[in-house]
């Protein structure tokens, strides 16, 4: 038999504007048990735990911490009753210390903010969990590894005994992982629960005792781990049997489009972002970029966008020498670009998605009358996009920020594509998208690539990168030290490259975490 | 010559003061995330409403009082509209300096000229007022002036210090961050702004009750504006505001010693020097600004908890 709950929320419904986020869920977790939310995204996950973390209030339902019925109207009274949630996006002051953003808020601290206690407290109880940490460090200075663990460490100081972890694993390389697991690992034999939000199954199966699966704000399956396995979870989350679809790899063409030869991008600190690096592109090649975030990737890309000045080398497309030139000529050359940041570089949040989709080609004679847009050409353009790219909305004269992160990069794709680009460069294209829309996306990419196209993608992730990319190149410290062949190379091979380790004395947490 | 330096350096005090307490008020509330631009109204309301207490009452502390109540009041219009309504903190700042002109210049219609009843004087401070140089220049002041003092290094301490002055730039900083771990932001904000309210108030009320004890009609004449470029100068650091003050506070001091030593220069010309100087100040601040040092980074920035 188990032990009495440690938390129960019965029946929670909560909507926002258009969406049942949850719908009549009920919920437990016992004290000891790693908890895995599972559930695309927009499942309701984060905002179920939002509930719970006093940031959200529900519609209806109630919580239960420890057999007690609690309504919290904050998040101090989450923490109170020992919840503490990490959010995705980090809750840090940035040009605070560690040990400052430890004792933040606490009714504990003292008065007087003396730097030397509070920075040996906190090296006390990083000791303690085993979570390394330099006290003294402001946050900007440190790896998002190591802002994660100060997180975790904030919580425990407040005397958390449910920790809440919305998508841990997203800015951790592979090794970090299993650090993190091993420190819930030990907080669960301590009586301490843990609920993961997460929609990466495989580290569901390597960590969680229990799962529960939700799907269009209601919880569609739960059980223990070992009665479950990856294949059904999938088909529940998502409904259906998602077709991971192997892709047939083609010896590409021998024609070369894009050139880079030695080439030295500075970074937005004056430092050499990019050092040395050459890279060749094929037509109709999908050449992925792997590395921890913040090694020059997004440096490398917008040098060759020109979008940022390379201080010396070379970029030739088709033979000739480009970085020279402006964005305009870049664009007219046939280089375009899918930014990281989808609605702050890629959409212009508030225009309509109408006005989103014409934004690549507002100056063009077919879509004008005289000084005037013609909207009725415009329109017929957005919709056939709309259709062609099976992007899902309810009008295009709505802002472009109502739509979902997958309908955003499908839309985004479609603009640029529909340009005719030769040379496609994308940021993580798949960055929080759930199975089925990264797999639209990635049918988009492999498409596109069929018809001849020399496509760049930054990837973080290595099986995704497994499964749509010809080569790839891992990029550490600013460098590339080998362009692999997928055919013959394996994860570990990439996952050592992406950490240098064939580099002597090179450390992780030397890179500046972006 | 020597003393007239000295001379020259306690009215920079004098001429200083009314600024800091504004700049002091308005630092509080950006470190909390809130842009108040109606300190010059604040201002004004604190002078004429510092004058008519102190006038009617006889004693000027009343008339501090009632100066404080007065910017206080409308700097919680101004948390109100930021804090609870989310709206724009520029829009009601620049409405707040309009409201306050408008509505001093009415309340004091029937003083304008009037000399006060009750100013503020020097006061020695014993033994420290006897110091060569540094006692006449900062020792032998009127109350306010070291009510100013101590409300500067008290700031700077809160702030830099304590743990109040830890939620306090949180909250400027990051408003998220700070709720999770169970500040109330908008108390923060609301606590901030409003303080910051009674301080420009208080600088209203220095400028009718000591530095020219009288009202005249917008008698600020852009000193809250300065405050509030002061605050960007002093790179949000009550020290530095009081350093930057009391510079301001020179320069204004020495046009009107230029003037009376008989130099001739164009006294619209001197007039315009404190505004010359905030210009270039602002100017060289930003050209040196970085983002370490910056302004705090949610400032004028609303906090919406369910935000998605």
């Amino acid at each position: 038999m188990r032990q009495a709950p440690l938390i129960e929320m019965l029946d929670i419904s909560k909507s926002f504007p258009g969406v049942q986020a949850n719908d009549h869920i009920s919920f437990r977790v016992y004290p000891g048990e790693i908890h895995a939310l599972l559930g695309e995204n927009g499942a309701g996950k984060s905002t179920l735990m939002s509930i719970l973390a006093g940031l959200y209030r529900p519609d209806s339902g109630y919580i239960k911490v420890k057999g007690e019925a609690m309504r919290f109207r904050s998040p101090r009274m989450a923490l109170e009753a020992g919840i503490g949630m990490i959010y995705q996006h980090f809750r840090l002051i940035q040009n605070f210390t560690v040990a400052e953003n430890i004792v933040l808020g606490s009714p504990a601290s003292s008065f007087r903010v003396n730097h030397r206690a509070i920075e040996k407290e906190t090296a006390a109880l990083s000791a303690k969990f085993g979570l390394e940490v330099n006290p003294a460090a402001r946050i900007n200075q440190i790896s998002l590894g190591e802002q994660q663990r100060v997180e975790i460490l904030k919580m425990l100081y407040r005397g958390c005994d449910i920790l809440i972890m919305d998508e841990p694993t997203t800015v951790l390389t592979p090794q970090e992982v299993e650090e993190l697991f091993k420190v819930l690992r030990l907080m669960s034999g301590q009586g301490k629960a843990v609920v993961l939000i997460t929609h990466k199954l495989k580290e569901v199966m390597e960590i969680a005792d229990y799962v529960s699966v939700l799907r269009k704000g209601k919880v569609v399956a739960d059980g223990r781990i070992e009665n479950l396995d990856e294949k059904t979870l999938t088909s529940i989350m998502v409904a259906r049997e998602v077709e991971f679809s192997q892709i047939d790899r083609k010896k590409s063409s021998e024609k070369v489009v894009l050139e880079i030869s030695k080439l030295q991008v500075p970074g937005d600190q004056g430092h050499l972002a990019v050092e040395n690096v050459n890279l060749t592109l094929h037509a109709g090649e999908i050449v992925a970029i792997a590395g921890v975030a913040g090694n020059g990737q997004k440096e490398l890309l917008e040098a060759i966008a020109g979008l940022r000045n390379p201080s010396q080398g070379e970029i030739r497309l088709d033979g000739k020498m480009i970085q020279e030139q402006s964005v305009q000529e870049h664009l007219a050359a046939g280089i375009y670009m899918v930014p990281e940041d989808r609605l702050g570089m890629g959409l212009v949040p508030n225009l309509s998605v109408m006005d989103n989709a014409i934004l690549r080609n507002y100056t063009r004679r077919e879509v004008k009358r005289g000084l005037l847009f013609n909207y009725k050409k415009i329109i017929a353009y957005t919709r056939k996009l709309v259709e062609d790219y099976n992007i899902y909305l309810s009008d295009i004269h709505h802002p472009i920020n109502y739509l979902s992160g997958g309908n955003l990069q499908k839309l985004l794709l479609a603009r640029e594509i529909d340009q005719e680009p030769r040379v496609l460069l994308a940021s993580y294209p798949v960055r929080g998208l759930d199975v089925a829309a990264a797999e639209a996306v990635y049918q988009i990419l492999l498409k596109e690539r069929d018809k001849g196209t020399a496509i760049l993608l930054v990837l973080k992730d290595l099986d995704d990168i497994f499964r749509i990319a010809d080569r790839v190149a891992v990029m550490y410290d600013g460098q590339i030290n080998d362009v692999l062949d997928l055919e013959s190379t394996d994860i570990d091979k990439i996952g050592a490259l992406m950490l240098g380790v064939n580099k002597v004395g090179v450390h992780y947490a030397e890179t500046q975490a972006n | 010559m020597e003393s007239a330096t000295i001379a020259l350096l306690a009215a920079a005090i004098v001429a200083g003061t009314p600024i800091l307490f504004a700049a002091l008020g308005e630092l509080m509330a950006e470190r909390s995330g809130i842009l108040n631009l109606g300190v010059e109204g604040m201002m004004l309301v604190g002078a004429v409403l510092g004058f008519i207490f102190a006038s009617n009452t006889g004693n000027h502390w009343y008339g501090l009082l009632a100066a404080m109540m007065g910017g206080g009041l409308m700097a919680s219009i101004h948390a109100f509209i930021s804090v609870t309504l989310r709206g724009n903190q520029v829009v009601s700042g620049l409405a707040l300096t309009i409201f306050g002109t408008g509505i001093s210049g009415f309340m004091g219609k029937s003083y304008q000229g009037m000399p006060a009843a009750d100013p503020f004087r020097p006061i020695a401070v014993p033994l420290l007022g006897d110091i060569p140089v540094l006692g006449p220049i900062l020792f032998k002041q009127d109350a306010l002036v070291y009510i100013s003092l101590i409300l500067a290094i008290g700031l700077w301490y809160i702030l830099f210090r304590t743990r109040w002055g830890l939620r306090i730039r949180s909250v400027g900083e990051n408003p998220a961050a700070a709720d999770a771990v169970g500040i109330s932001v908008s108390r923060v904000r609301y606590i901030c702004t409003i303080l910051g309210g009674m301080f420009a108030g208080l600088g209203g009320a220095y400028l009718s009750l000591a530095y020219a004890p009288s009202w005249q009609e917008n008698m600020t004449a852009g000193r809250g504006w300065i405050a509030v470029a002061l605050v960007i100068f002093a790179l949000w650091n009550p020290l530095r505001g009081l350093l930057g003050s009391y510079l301001f506070g020179g320069v204004e001091a020495l046009t009107f010693r230029i003037q009376t030593i008989g130099i001739h220069v164009s006294s619209f010309f001197l007039a315009m020097l404190p505004y010359l100087l905030t210009i270039l100040v602002l100017v060289l601040v930003t050209i040196r600004l970085r983002q370490e040092a910056g302004a705090p980074r949610a400032l004028g920035v609303p906090y919406d908890r369910e935000e998605r």
